[in-house]
């Protein structure tokens, strides 16, 4: 997914349009995040002031949640299910397949930036398990094979 | 011309939905047909997914589970004039899965575009809405209470007694919270509705907006569903240039808005407290309870909290009446629950019935058993936090005292099917592992037992003094029961401790271990469990 390179103009004003809605600074994260790829660090501190909050508590937010990284992922984003219904229809099978397909653990970028390879606890898809999502596109009953022509047919 | 729908929800399109249109209007094309499609939402029956319907002579017939590189045969076996066809099953209305649900809440999901407004209200939509305006807000609580409508997001607390909570509160600004983040595995109910009906809860928070005085919604939306967004931004607009959104409501002087936040892939979020930190936009970590969400909720202001279904069932208790809804259902447990069949299984998909009906209806009569056709093992009902049901304790009705009686967990109606092939250990070792992974971190027992439990299970599944750690798997889940604030960490120990007493097979062969007296998890003191209250 292509984002923009960080620029601490447009980080301010997107920060600043966000700090005027209640309770927004989820949502500036998410902002920030859709932009640039990442809440960068530099961010914080622009959070900081624009929402009258120490950086610990903007840190803190920023490290609570699952979904904020500090830095941009790879090329393509991929999600397997690991939740229960997933795991009832092969999602470990699955996961071992992607991570030597890939050379990637689960919560790691390859090193050229191509791939981030990421668990997610259910994509609410799950009476057709298991489920992968790949840039935010979801794939039903994957399976290894599946997941290899995902991947080369983008199909 | 002739219509041909196909559903545009996020289950049809992971297989293919928008290939399959795409064909669809090429072979048209050039077949020179003259076809309309809409894209409706879908009716629930994942397994039959992608299915085609065509209109013929004012009946829908359904295609299903077609694939892109199936269009060139149903045009060729006349399909567009309702031609047999190996996917054919016949009058969508007249499928089995279909015919045998008891359809309130969902009762128009499917029927026709998400976001088409004239339908939505062409099939009774807004019509509760139409009914309250004329009513006083009292008369609205009572009417909910009246339908016997508790919670869907899990706890089951009665919708009424909440309303009535936060009706009673003299404070000017009040909210509504929707709570869709839907974060249990084996559910996906929210989501149908959000996609393929939004204008149900937009309905739903209104009336509640009324009944309880407040003029702003929030919609907590877990940022894994995407696509509900769009639908209900979509539909926020239409109802608002409608008039049934916004200022003056139906030219009456109750004015309401809805907006969206969105979570983080936080699951602990779900619970209410956490919800409303987090959209707050702080860490979502759990509130100590008192003070109630319905007093002292959303930015320190009474908040009605509910699921999305709970506020989805309102417009047809308004529309048809209380006593209407509670005629449905068992004991305590009224109406009718969308029961969500996952995992190992057939026939996946949303059934909805009135409580009572059994595990083995649901998962044999609708689900059609394991997909693998290899013996049913396991069952989890209620999500990551609820119990293993072993095969042969299958027979529950759907109710959620009977379901506490046994040691289980009704939850928000989410039913995971494994096979023989299960690990249980696996299972027992991965509650933990979730539990650690999303704990919100405030109480001990919580965050540190669960990476403890883990360590534990995972010594015994490797055979490191299994009688000894054994038993520091229970004391470590008695802990975790008594010592947690939220169920959370509460009852992480349900998965954990039915699935040791159900199949310690599964993680020793001590014999010391299998020889002692299965103690049978519904006769154990259960649960200790923190009682959620509003
Ligand atoms: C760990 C945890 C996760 C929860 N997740 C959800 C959820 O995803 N959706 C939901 O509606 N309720 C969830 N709940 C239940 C809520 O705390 C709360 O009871 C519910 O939203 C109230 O609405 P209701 O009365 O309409 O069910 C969760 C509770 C806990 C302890
Ligand atoms: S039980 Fe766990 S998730 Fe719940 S409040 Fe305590 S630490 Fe947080
Ligand atoms: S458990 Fe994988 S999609 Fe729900």
């Amino acid at each position: 997914m292509a984002h923009q390179k960080w620029d601490k103009e447009t980080a301010k004003s997107l920060i600043q349009k966000y700090s005027s809605l209640q309770g927004g600074l989820l949502e500036c994260m998410h902002g920030l995040q859709h932009h640039f790829g990442c809440v960068a660090p530099e961010s914080m501190d622009l959070m900081a002031s624009a929402f009258n909050l120490s950086r610990a508590e903007v840190h803190g937010v920023f490290s609570f949640y699952h979904d904020f990284r500090s830095s941009p992922a790879g090329h393509k984003i991929i999600q397997i299910c690991r939740a229960e219904a997933c795991q009832a229809m092969g999602s470990r099978g699955l996961t071992a397949h992607v991570q030597d397909l890939l050379g990637l653990k689960l919560g790691e970028t390859s090193e050229n930036g191509n791939f981030t390879l990421e668990s997610v606890y259910c994509l609410g898809n799950c009476a057709l398990p298991p489920n992968v999502s790949v840039d935010g596109k979801l794939y039903a009953r994957v399976s290894p094979e599946k997941f290899n022509k995902i991947m080369t047919e983008g199909a | 011309m002739i219509n041909i729908y196909v559903p545009c929800d996020s289950t049809a399109l992971s297989v293919g939905a928008d290939d399959v249109v795409l064909e669809l209007i090429l072979q048209a094309d050039r077949r020179g047909e003259d076809i309309n499609i809409i894209r409706n939402g879908s009716w629930g029956m994942a397994y039959l997914e992608c299915l085609l319907e065509v209109e013929v002579d004012g009946v829908r017939i359904a295609y299903g589970p077609a694939l892109p590189e199936d269009v060139t045969s149903l045009f060729d076996a006349g399909f567009l004039g309702g031609g047999d066809h190996e996917l054919c099953q016949g009058v969508t209305q007249e499928i089995p899965y279909l015919k045998n649900q008891e359809r309130l809440t969902f009762v128009r999901c499917g029927l026709a575009s998400p976001l088409d407004i004239d339908a939505y209200i062409g099939n009774s939509g807004y019509r509760g809405l139409q009914n309250s305006l004329k009513m006083p807000p009292q008369a609205i609580v009572d009417e909910v209470s009246n339908s016997g409508l508790r919670g869907r997001g899990g706890a089951a607390f009665p919708t009424g007694i909440k309303w009535n909570t936060a009706l009673g509160a003299a404070v000017a600004q009040k909210y509504i919270c929707c709570n869709a983040d839907e974060g249990d595995s084996g559910t996906f109910a929210d989501r149908i509705l959000m996609e393929c009906d939004p204008f149900t809860l937009i309905e739903g928070m209104s009336i509640a907006g009324l009944a309880v005085g407040a003029d702003q919604g929030y919609i907590y939306l877990r940022s894994e569903y995407p696509l509900c967004k769009i639908m209900l931004e979509k539909a926020f607009k239409i109802a608002r240039d409608r008039g049934y959104l916004g200022q003056n409501i139906c030219g009456t002087d109750f004015s309401f808005d809805i907006e969206i936040r969105m979570g983080a892939g936080s699951y602990v979020c779900g619970e209410e407290t956490a919800m409303l930190n987090s959209l707050e936009g702080r860490r979502g970590v759990v509130r100590a309870k008192p003070p109630l969400p319905a007093i002292e909720g959303l930015f320190g202001l009474p908040t009605v909290v509910n699921n999305v279904l709970s506020l989805a069932s309102v417009p047809i208790i308004m529309d048809k009446g209380g006593d209407y809804y509670k005629d449905f259902g068992i004991g305590r447990s009224k109406g009718t629950i969308p029961f969500q069949i996952a995992g190992n299984i057939k026939r996946g998909g949303l059934v909805e019935k009135a409580f009572g009906v059994t595990l083995p209806e649901l998962i044999y009569d609708f689900g059609g058993g394991t997909m693998t056709e290899k013996p049913l093992k396991a069952v989890q009902v209620g999500g990551p936090l609820g119990s293993y049901i072993r095969s042969d304790g299958l027979d529950l009705p759907m109710d959620y005292e009977k379901f506490t009686e046994a040691g289980a967990v009704l939850g928000h109606g989410g039913i995971v099917v494994f096979d023989e092939t299960a690990d249980m250990s696996a299972q027992a070792e991965f509650a933990f592992d979730f539990c650690a992974v999303e704990s919100c971190g405030k109480c001990t027992p919580c965050r540190i037992g669960a990476v403890r439990g883990e360590e534990v299970i995972a010594k015994i599944r490797a055979g490191e003094n299994v009688e000894e750690n054994w038993h520091l798997a229970l004391d470590l889940c008695d802990l975790m029961e008594a010592g947690s604030l939220c169920a959370m960490g509460g009852m992480t120990p349900f998965p954990v401790k039915s699935a040791m007493e159900f199949f310690p097979e599964d993680f020793t062969d001590d014999p010391k271990i299998l020889a002692s007296e299965p103690k049978g998890f519904s006769d154990k003191n259960m649960p200790c469990a923190p009682k959620e209250t509003m």
